[in-house]
């Protein structure tokens, strides 16, 4: 290859990078300058905090965030202890109807919650659970795509450990605890992450069964407040938006290889 | 036993809600039931113009942005994986709008197309342009989505070639480097076929992501103007929470769901696909 085209592909990678970067740093420079230098560029541009104290008074940004980690929390830690128990029951129990289980399990690949969301609001609404962390949660907890991941890891387990466990007097869940779940440990860390960012992120249901601040996520918050109606200027949206992805971002970046890695490895299964 | 719960759970929240949808697209009328079968809100589907537009809308959407972003994705892969300098760096920026949540980003999307201050303007202003209105023209606001989404997936999906790249053996490289030949035929004739698989895998999940992402057109659009920029699940939204006619609502999700059908079967012929390859 000459060296021509070696530099033109190498700067386009780099272009590329910026552009893709752009929206986020462009953010960070609106949100810690004065609304005046949102669209003029000088790097002598006074620095201030005024943004994010503003924003921060503006919606009830706290109340945002202990709702979503709430949520994600319940999410995550239902879709664990749920899609254990299926994925060992699918991977390792012999019984009658197991193809077809397994079959409309993984029909939810598919047919996603969110595309459900006219009659899922009924369900919800003859339960009570509208406008609560339940409500939100519930429809997410069984995740074929958990009981997908995991019960392919336990396939790999070696049935001699579970009959070696079977022999010391193990009851089945005992197994699963002492056997499955530490060999698996990569997958939950991979599902974890991906479930955290996909639900952190999620928005089109919550905002259809959340009505008041006392459940509504950061997501569905947000949408709220950068609405053109509320009047808030574009430094202060900015701050905003950095504040609800903030502490998403901050896993991010510290745990960036472990990000990529599971993605890799929940998208190659 | 073990799976009772999990079970339950997947039942009344996507197997019910199937069903009913279905039962309601027959026997609704707005947010009622009626005691007979009828075909009136499939009647009203073809006789509804602005479906049309959002169906029309929504396979234009597809049409460009899953093609458009594979390709990138590719592109992305193929740089990471290679031996540039600060390829960490770049395969975190190509990464980060995956991580960051769609409500977030398209505030700031939606300051880059405002008309009258914002940054694109602004830019083509610089150049004596006098500025396209991004979101506000029935022409241009769809294809404005399109940029945004394609800049959301396009790191998404460069991590399953980055996956797939990693599994490619080197042999074949070594083989080609021996044969003299150019980086253009390698990636033709050797990394490309051996992509196929995950090809036809992203496609799949891309096309599924095309139909069940809406989120930025709260803020961005609100599928204006003049529905130029609606898709069929805001529609859905649309008519089951702004117009209050479930019922109708129904009907679009059977649509929706039998596109999903489709895509499901497509997804079966993409698993056999893989098979072979291996």
């Amino acid at each position: 290859m000459n060296r021509l085209t070696r530099i033109v592909l190498v700067s386009m990678a780099w272009l590329l990078g910026f552009v893709w970067l752009f929206p986020l740093i462009y953010a960070i420079w609106a949100a810690i300058h004065p609304a005046e230098y949102a669209t003029k560029f000088s790097l002598f541009a006074p620095l201030t905090m005024d943004n994010f104290k503003e924003a921060w008074n503006e919606a009830p940004f706290l109340r945002y965030m202990i709702n979503t980690v709430a949520i994600t929390l319940i999410i995550l830690t239902g879709q664990l202890v749920l899609c254990t128990l299926a994925a060992y029951a699918l991977a390792r129990m012999e019984f009658f109807g197991r193809g077809l289980m397994f079959a409309l399990v993984l029909m939810q690949l598919m047919v996603v919650p969110e595309i459900l969301i006219v009659e899922n609001y009924q369900t919800l609404a003859g339960l009570n659970l509208i406008d609560t962390y339940w409500g939100v949660a519930l429809p997410y907890v069984a995740s074929a795509f958990g009981i997908f991941l995991l019960r392919q890891t336990f396939k790999t387990v070696p049935q001699d450990l579970e009959n070696a466990a079977k022999i010391e007097g193990c009851s089945v869940l005992a197994i699963i605890w002492k056997v499955y779940v530490p060999l698996a440990k990569p997958t939950y860390l991979a599902f974890s992450l991906v479930s955290i960012s996909y639900h952190w992120n999620n928005f089109l249901w919550p905002l259809v069964v959340t009505n008041t601040e006392k459940s509504r996520p950061l997501t569905v918050g947000m949408s709220i407040f950068g609405a053109p109606e509320s009047g808030v200027d574009w430094s202060i949206i900015s701050a905003g938006t950095l504040i609800s992805v903030g502490p998403l971002l901050i896993l991010f970046i510290l745990f960036q290889r472990q990000f990529v890695q599971s993605f890799m490895q929940a998208g190659i299964k | 036993m073990l799976l009772l719960p999990a079970m339950c759970l997947l039942v009344t929240f996507t197997h019910y809600p199937v069903v009913k949808t279905i039962a309601r697209s027959f026997y609704g009328f707005g947010t009622k039931w009626e005691s007979k079968a009828t075909l009136d809100n499939y009647r009203y589907l073809l006789e509804d113009e602005v479906l049309m537009q959002v169906l029309y809308n929504s396979f234009l959407y597809a049409a460009i942005t899953v093609p458009v972003s594979i390709v990138l994705a590719i592109a992305m892969a193929l740089w990471v994986n290679g031996k540039m300098a600060g390829k960490g760096l770049l395969r975190t920026a190509y990464f980060t709008p995956t991580v960051l949540p769609m409500i977030s980003v398209a505030n700031i999307w939606l300051f880059f197309y405002s008309p009258e201050i914002g940054l694109l303007n602004k830019l083509l202003g610089v150049f004596g342009h006098g500025g396209v209105n991004w979101l506000g023209d029935p022409s241009v606001a769809l294809y404005s989505l399109m940029a945004m989404t394609i800049w959301k997936e396009a790191g998404f999906f460069m991590i399953f070639y980055l996956a797939a790249l990693q599994t490619i053996d080197q042999n074949l490289y070594d083989a080609a480097a021996i044969e003299n030949a150019g980086k253009w035929t390698v990636f033709r004739r050797v990394t490309f076929p051996l992509l196929m698989p995950t090809t036809l895998f992203v496609l799949v999940n891309a096309l599924l992501n095309a139909f069940k992402l809406v989120d930025h057109l709260f803020i961005l659009t609100k599928g204006g103007p003049n529905n130029a920029s609606n898709l069929l699940l805001y529609y859905i939204f649309e008519n089951a929470f702004s117009f209050f006619d479930t019922a109708y609502a129904s009907a679009l999700t059977v649509l929706l769901l039998l596109v999903l059908v489709v895509l499901a079967l497509l997804q079966f012929g993409v698993i056999e696909k893989r098979v072979h390859y291996r």
